[in-house]
């Protein structure tokens, strides 16, 4: 399979779980690497609010660029069978930052639990199922050109999205706390 | 069974003090006051059973007498999402008032939640082999169709998040930190089960019935007659679990106790 060229179905199901590789690590390098020092030196300059507030957008750009770059490589080494491109960039771009989202939190999380990547994985895979499946149920629809765009899987996944956002920004104070 | 008698029978040894003081009337009405759920646990789940089995029940084709199951399996499910519901209200309460009672409920809550899930998940395994199975195909073939149903998927998240939120727990020393933590992981991991596991199986199509609204809870889709054993038989089963949690936590108590002395 790493030789000849996949189908769709596989190349779709490929595409989404490398993304799920890439922002695990993207994500957990960023929160995780944090010394103690430094966290010490945020909690007396910055507000918690602010904070989770800067670490989510930071981590969406970081994801963006991430995907983007994954997206041209997987374009470039196996075939493109996608038809409409421009709905399958729109779609890598939200589901990357989906992704960001809550591995974000989850990192804010595993950072209090003794900084281990493992645990934010495991907090996390649960979690992401259901983004997942959404995203590859609407990005299985763009190979073929005349097939509907399910619209409102799409907001569904925008509106889980700022659930997230909200949710952190809710949740972060408590974890602030030292 | 283990399950039915593990609590009925430290109930008994607990309190084995009561027939003796029979006769003292106060006690016997304080006693009535706390109790008095119990005694409605035990005589909800005796009608379940019995009238679960003794009732009509509408007579379907490939389901038969089978569709009894739907007091058990349902119920468990049922018990098992109003029980995580009690878990993350007391996650919040912890939060907000910071007392450790409200964190080892919130976990007890949880715990018995995912035995409920794991009961829902067996008496649907023997539900779905009288009823989904194909006789003439090997086991595995319709294992495998049958584990793609999206409800099946979405409880199996539902019971590994809160797997997770154990692991979670035993991976801190310190309690305060624990409980904080755990904490806002379970209200984090609810807020979006509740997404997971009611939308994804009205996207996706799927064996199970109600494809089309609520399932179980729309008065169109349940005949009548299992209507009146479906409802006091959630009632009996999340009292048990309460009941089963409410051990628990006096067990803990105790232990607790005996260190400090």
């Amino acid at each position: 399979m790493a030789i000849e060229n996949p189908d769709t179905g596989t190349w779709n199901g490929l595409f989404w779980i490398i993304q799920l590789f890439i922002s695990i690590n993207a994500v957990a390098k960023s929160f995780l690497q944090e010394s103690k020092n430094r966290m010490l030196y945020y909690q007396s300059i910055a507000g918690p609010v602010n904070f989770i507030l800067a670490k989510l957008l930071f981590n969406s750009v970081l994801m963006l660029i991430m995907s983007a770059i994954s997206f041209i490589l997987f374009a470039l080494f196996m075939n493109y069978p996608v038809e409409r491109s421009a709905v399958f960039i729109g779609l890598v771009f939200l589901g990357g930052w989906s992704l960001s989202l809550v591995f974000t939190f989850l990192a804010a999380i595993a950072a209090k639990a003794q900084q281990n990547a493992a645990i934010m994985a495991i907090l996390g895979f649960p979690i992401i199922i259901p983004q997942l499946l959404i995203l590859m149920k609407v990005s299985g629809t763009v190979f073929d050109a005349a097939t509907v765009i399910p619209v409102l899987n799409i907001l569904l996944l925008f509106a889980s999205d700022l659930l997230v956002v909200l949710l952190s920004v809710l949740l972060f104070p408590f974890l602030w706390k030292d | 069974m283990i399950v039915l008698i593990h609590p009925i029978l430290f109930h008994l040894l607990v309190n084995l003090h009561f027939p003796l003081n029979f006769a003292a009337n106060l006690k016997a009405t304080a006693y009535m006051k706390k109790q008095w759920w119990k005694i409605l646990c035990v005589v909800l789940l005796l009608y379940t059973i019995i009238g679960g089995f003794l009732m009509n029940v509408p007579q379907r084709e490939v389901i038969q007498e089978s569709i009894r199951n739907l007091y058990f399996h349902v119920c468990m499910w049922f018990s098992m999402m109003i029980l995580f519901t009690v878990s993350v209200v007391n996650a919040v309460k912890y939060l907000r008032n910071n007392d450790l009672k409200y964190d080892n409920l919130s976990r007890q809550y949880a715990v018995v939640g995912i035995v409920f899930g794991i009961l829902g998940y067996s008496t649907g395994m023997i539900w779905a082999s009288f009823t989904w199975a194909d006789p003439n195909n090997p086991a595995s073939a319709s294992f495998a169709s049958i584990a793609k149903d999206p409800k099946l998927i979405g409880a199996a998240i539902a019971l590994l998040i809160y797997f997770a939120y154990l692991v979670l727990r035993d991976s801190i020393e310190d309690i305060d930190k624990k409980a904080r933590i755990s904490s806002v992981y379970n209200i984090f991991a609810f807020a979006l089960l509740f997404p997971s596991i009611w939308i994804i199986p009205r996207i996706l199509e799927s064996l199970h019935p109600g494809g089309q609204g609520n399932p179980a809870l729309n008065p169109q889709d349940i005949d009548a007659r299992m209507r009146m054993v479906f409802y006091p038989a959630v009632i009996g089963w999340t009292l048990l679990g309460v009941w089963i949690v409410s051990l628990k936590v006096r067990m803990k108590n105790l232990k607790e106790k005996t260190f400090y002395r």
